[in-house]
């Protein structure tokens, strides 16, 4: 019988499966849990995270630096008060939303595609979240009374400002890193039991015993670790759209053209997950060739992440012919200034990299070659992670650099440490990555078994 | 395959999920008991001075007004310490011999100040004038505690921020007329907030609890 164009298209679909060919629990258990159990620490390894730990350290230099001297050494002043900690911020937070949206939203959703790469994504996402946590403490003058931010009983009877989108912030991204963290520790549970029952060694055993929380694996335990999980997922779906918005009230709340606009938390959300999508590729590239993961992390996940990318990048592209149109349809001079200013201002050449990285570019993901090429994905990825950069540079350089007053114009120019500080966060985001695929299972063991499961039910189906 | 854990482990576990908020809510109750100790407060604790002076002979059983020696209070933000020529007014004439005054008239006749040891103090960043609050009906006792029972000064309140605003948020509590604001003795009257509101209005006390009122 002849196949319906429907059934084709299923077909093509299929052609590049969400797993390889040929496994069962055994293996796909074997597989996953010998990176970390049986196989000696690699090269590569070493080396990556002796480069990262280096930097790392770079960061804590840079810190240390800046708490004996304070934010005078960075590039930041009036009318530039915000700068790279600000910048770096809203990229690292927002790299860490598609960590959260294929875990919580494509669970909820039922997208099979996301069980292999989504150990991973959250990881990244919370290393992310804690190297976004690290920015807006140290650009405090004061970071030692961060805890001031927090309303609770003092000796001076204040509380934090509630009418601020700053103080809102302070309980969006914390809750983020508590659910984040929460969601991705319930789902290891039952991967760390394998560990646990696996592991050679009685130090092992017990670090891994430790952390599994007693899991034996009983129809109790995964009913309820099921129930947990969909819990968390609807706590954490919210948040994937929350977090970001809060972050864009940030600027839009501030009277400033260029940031004093509605369609920002939209256009953050979809520019976070743009941004998160292209580290997850960055990420996911590099690791299923040296641990050669092919079989788990497919051309059905890198094409699948491609499409994602592209339609928040359409969503972000969007948002930039808004932001432009409006300069020009709001009538209002201040903000027509600073639309022709960003883009033909002395930080004009930054606005139109900004384009071609973050709208010119993802357009070759429209062409299948494109998407089923594992070079220039990861090629457009490290471009989109640039240009996201720049986009928050933009967003926050430009709009401030010229007040209302040209008497109080100014430039920023960053510092070598602000320089040291953002390399150093990339740094401890690295050491943290690398620690995490030596010592954890990177893939979802358990859930890639049930994917088994579901493909041998498909094939007794046919 | 052999256990890991003695079974007793599942109860640790139990009891450390329930230990672990209770701790947590005790080192909290802890961090505030301690911060509103005298052991971080000074409060109730009396200073060691150069020379035991006591405000509870001079002011409870001698009477002096609290303005002969803090002459300042009405004028100017401080009130103003003592120089030693206002002690010899008194004291070179009675208890001219005394041990205990030597090192009065050591600073006298070395015209060399005596150093007190502050009691109460407000933080640098904070301005704090004493002229407006004295004019406005603030009591010397009602910050200074019961000065006329005291051998050896000690400090009565946090001067926390925190008891800063209780005052500037409802002054109504605490006023009382001006005529008594130097009564060491005064006691509030039963009716105290009719007094208060009276008193606010009339002396058109305002509620001051912008940030720069204080921190300039």
């Amino acid at each position: 019988m002849a196949d319906s164009p429907a059934d084709k298209l299923a077909k093509q679909n299929v052609s590049a499966p969400i797993l390889g060919p040929g496994h069962d629990y055994a293996s796909v258990t074997d597989k996953i849990s010998s990176i970390v159990l049986t196989h000696r620490t690699p090269k590569w390894w070493m080396l990556g995270f002796a480069v990262s730990f280096a930097l790392l350290m770079l960061l804590m230099f840079a810190v240390t630096y800046l708490f004996a001297l304070g934010v005078g050494i960075w590039g930041i002043q009036i009318p530039v008060g915000w700068g790279f900690a600000i910048i770096n911020f809203v990229w690292w937070i927002g790299i860490g939303h598609a960590g959260t949206l294929i875990s919580a939203i494509l669970l909820l959703l039922r997208q099979q595609w996301r069980t292999s790469i989504n150990r991973f994504a959250e990881a990244m996402t919370l290393f992310a979240v804690a190297c976004a946590g690290v920015f807006p403490l140290i650009h405090m003058g004061r970071p030692w009374l961060a805890y001031w931010m927090f309303p609770y009983p003092d000796t001076m009877k204040m509380w934090p400002q509630f009418r601020s989108p700053l103080a809102w912030d302070v309980f969006a991204v914390s809750t983020y890193a508590t659910v984040s963290l929460l969601f991705w520790f319930v789902g290891l549970l039952p991967d760390l039991a394998t560990f646990r029952d696996r592991a050679k060694n009685r130090a092992t055993k017990i670090i891994y015993g430790v952390l599994a929380m007693g899991w034996r694996g009983s129809a109790i335990h995964w009913q309820r670790h099921e129930m947990a999980s969909l819990l968390l997922a609807g706590l954490a779906t919210p948040l994937v759209l929350s977090v970001h918005t809060v972050v864009s009230f940030d600027f839009s709340f501030g009277i400033v053209p260029g940031w004093h606009s509605t369609i920002f938390p939209p256009y953050f959300v979809a520019g976070a997950i743009y941004a998160g999508f292209a580290m997850v590729l960055t990420l996911a590239i590099p690791l299923r060739k040296l641990f050669g993961l092919e079989d788990f992390i497919t051309m059905r996940h890198l094409n699948n992440m491609g499409k994602v990318m592209l339609a928040a990048g359409l969503i972000v592209g969007y948002g930039y012919v808004m932001e432009a149109f409006m300069g020009y349809y709001s009538g209002n001079q201040f903000e027509r200034y600073m639309t022709l200013n960003r883009m033909f201002g002395p930080y004009g050449a930054i606005y139109w990299c900004l384009i071609v990285c973050n709208i010119i570019t993802p357009q070759f993901l429209w062409f299948r070659k494109v998407r089923a090429s594992v070079g220039s994905l990861f090629a457009i990825a490290m471009v989109v992670n640039v240009g996201m950069w720049l986009e928050r540079f933009v967003i926050v350089v430009t709009s401030l650099h010229r007040d209302f007053l040209p008497s109080s114009w100014g430039m920023y120019y960053p510092t070598r440490w602000d320089w040291a500080t953002y390399i150093g966060t990339i740094g401890l985001f690295l050491t943290l990555f690398f620690l995490f695929i030596r010592f954890l299972p990177l893939i979802s063991i358990f859930e890639v078994r049930q994917l088994v499961a579901i493909e041998a039910e498909k094939k007794k189906a046919e | 395959m052999a256990q890991i854990f003695h079974h007793s482990t599942n109860t640790i576990a139990r009891v450390s999920i329930f230990g672990a908020v209770i701790l947590i809510a005790l080192l909290g109750y802890v961090a505030e008991v301690v911060n509103n100790s005298p052991y971080v407060t000074d409060v109730d604790v009396a200073q060691p001075q150069p020379v035991p002076f006591s405000h509870k002979h001079h002011v409870g059983e001698l009477g002096v007004d609290c303005r002969y020696c803090h002459s300042s209070v009405e004028v100017s933000s401080s009130a103003g310490m003592p120089p030693t020529q206002t002690c010899m007014t008194c004291h070179s004439q009675i208890w001219t011999q005394a041990a205990m005054l030597q090192p009065v008239r050591a600073s006298y006749r070395d015209s060399k100040p005596i150093s007190w040891t502050r009691v109460n103090a407000v933080p640098d960043f904070v301005y704090f004038n004493h002229s407006i609050h004295v004019a406005k009906g603030v009591g010397c006792t009602t910050c200074h505690g019961p000065i006329a029972e005291m051998n050896i000064t000690w400090r009565a309140q946090t001067l926390y921020m925190r008891w800063c605003l209780d005052c500037h948020n409802a002054p109504e509590k605490y006023l009382r007329p001006r005529s008594e604001v130097f009564n060491a003795f005064y006691t509030a009257p039963p009716d105290q907030l009719a007094l208060g509101r009276r008193l606010v209005s009339e002396y058109n006390v305002q509620k001051l609890t912008d940030c720069t009122t204080c921190h300039r």
